[in-house]
């Protein structure tokens, strides 16, 4: 199969395969007025199979959940067919709106308009907790 | 602006600035005494409460201020299910400083966004209560005379004791420290408080089930009661409550120089006639709650007294 390179715009590349259809939602992409591909299960020398996300323009998103959601995923920026700029997503140092807290003494488990919101403590084990309880986040499972 | 939602929001060097402004108040009150005329606390206890809420009460008074508030959730706007940061904001509009109490852990931290004045924490559900730990400092430094190189036992509901969590995350931060946990193995101390502050600042620590075997090191020992209203399961909290009962046949082989320390209310983890011994400092400790809580305000407020 094969889907033509784009002249202006972004490439999310090396997305665990199966994961570009949760990133596409969780980006909002939908909303866009572009032509946006999202290829599935392509081949992959590095992680044998990849999801990939083009987008057919370059707009201004924060792409900083994907650090915490898929943190292998690679950014390239395209302009004029050629790449102005690469990425590698690290994990942010907050997380707002992606998973909740689940501890039932949270001020969050009441209020149901605040945002849930986690910290980054361990970079190296992957550990966030709640800006409002200090619970550990839970495991995100899409 | 400041705020004060954890005792880790306060450095080193602001501690102590607070220890010396409330030794200071200590030995000149009258110099205090209308300090913060024409300053209004408000003091938002969502849950019960006696002294804490009567603690910040006696020291905005003892500043000059005037105090305002609610001391149950039925009376206040929360009843027509009003949000904590709508509720904040609204009493910001009133008051030059809120001590907020609730069940709920993070609500301070909620409030601090929109209040617009600053908030203190005076305790939010099994979290944090960074004004118990400012009362405990002092005290230790009163009877010890320094903050570094003692042994401190905390004994009894470490895994939702908030005022213990708080005290590690305070003294864990000074030289020599070293922590002596005993609890039953249902309420011992969380693992994030072993991994995120005291491995973080290497402070020694080791955990036991024996109360007797820990005495003798004991420096200070900070007492805490089981607490009912943590506990989901009636039955667990009936099993676990009596697990220590400090007596005066227990303090047989602790050291001449001990401190006792409790957060108080008790209930039965401390025997009346423990009350008598010198070693104990939890009376003076409600005292010293006080001096710190109006050190605080002062600070909070940014009013300077010469």
């Amino acid at each position: 199969m094969v889907i033509g390179a784009i002249k202006d715009g972004i490439v999310l590349d090396h997305i665990t395969a199966g994961k570009s259809i949760l990133i596409y939602s969780i980006l909002g992409l939908g909303k866009l007025d572009c032509t946006i591909a999202t290829i599935q299960n392509a081949e992959s020398t590095k992680m044998g199979r990849k999801d990939i996300i083009k987008i057919g323009k370059v707009i201004d998103i924060d792409f900083t959940a994907l650090g915490y959601i898929d943190p292998g995923i690679t950014v390239n920026v395209i302009r004029n067919g050629v790449r102005a700029k690469r990425d590698h997503i690290l994990l942010p140092d907050r997380i707002k709106g992606i998973i909740k807290c689940k501890n039932p003494r949270c001020i969050t488990s009441c209020e149901q308009e605040l945002v849930h919101e986690f910290r980054l403590v361990d970079r190296e084990n992957k550990i966030y907790r709640c800006v409002y309880c200090d619970s550990e986040a839970p495991k995100y499972t899409g | 602006m400041k705020n004060l939602i954890t005792i880790t929001d306060l450095s080193v060097e602001e501690l102590e600035d607070l220890i010396h402004t409330a030794i200071d108040i200590i030995q000149n009150p009258d110099k205090y005494a209308e300090s913060c005329k024409r300053k209004k606390l408000a003091t938002l206890f969502f849950e019960p409460s006696t002294r804490t809420r009567l603690s910040f009460e006696a020291a905005m008074y003892e500043l000059g201020g005037s105090v305002l508030g609610f001391s149950e959730a039925a009376s206040s706007s929360t009843a027509k299910g009003e949000s904590v940061a709508d509720t904040a904001r609204t009493v910001g509009c009133y008051a030059d400083i809120i001590a907020m109490r609730h069940p709920k852990e993070g609500a301070p931290y909620v409030a601090a966004r929109t209040a617009g004045v600053p908030v203190i924490n005076a305790g939010d559900g099994g979290h944090n209560h960074p004004t118990q730990t400012l009362a405990d400092i002092l005290t230790i430094y009163r009877e010890k005379k320094r903050l570094s190189n003692m042994t401190i036992g905390v004994c009894g509901d470490l895994k939702f004791g908030r005022t213990v969590h708080s005290l590690i995350a305070a003294m864990s931060r000074y030289n020599g420290i070293h922590f002596v946990m005993i609890s039953p193995e249902e309420l011992r101390t969380p693992r994030y408080v072993i991994s995120d502050i005291l491995d973080k600042t290497n402070t020694r620590y080791e955990e036991t089930t024996s109360l007797e075997d820990a005495m003798p090191k004991l420096d200070i020992l900070y007492m805490t009661r089981v607490q009912r209203e943590r506990f989901f399961n009636e039955a667990d909290y009936l099993r676990l409550k009596d697990t220590y009962i400090l007596t005066p046949d227990k303090l047989k082989h602790a050291k001449e120089t001990l401190s006792i320390l409790h957060p108080l209310p008790r209930v039965n983890e401390i025997a009346v006639a423990v009350d008598d011994d010198p070693r104990a400092c939890y009376f003076k400790q409600v005292l010293n709650g006080k001096f710190m809580r109006m050190a605080l305000i002062l600070k909070l407020l940014e009013v300077k007294v010469w």
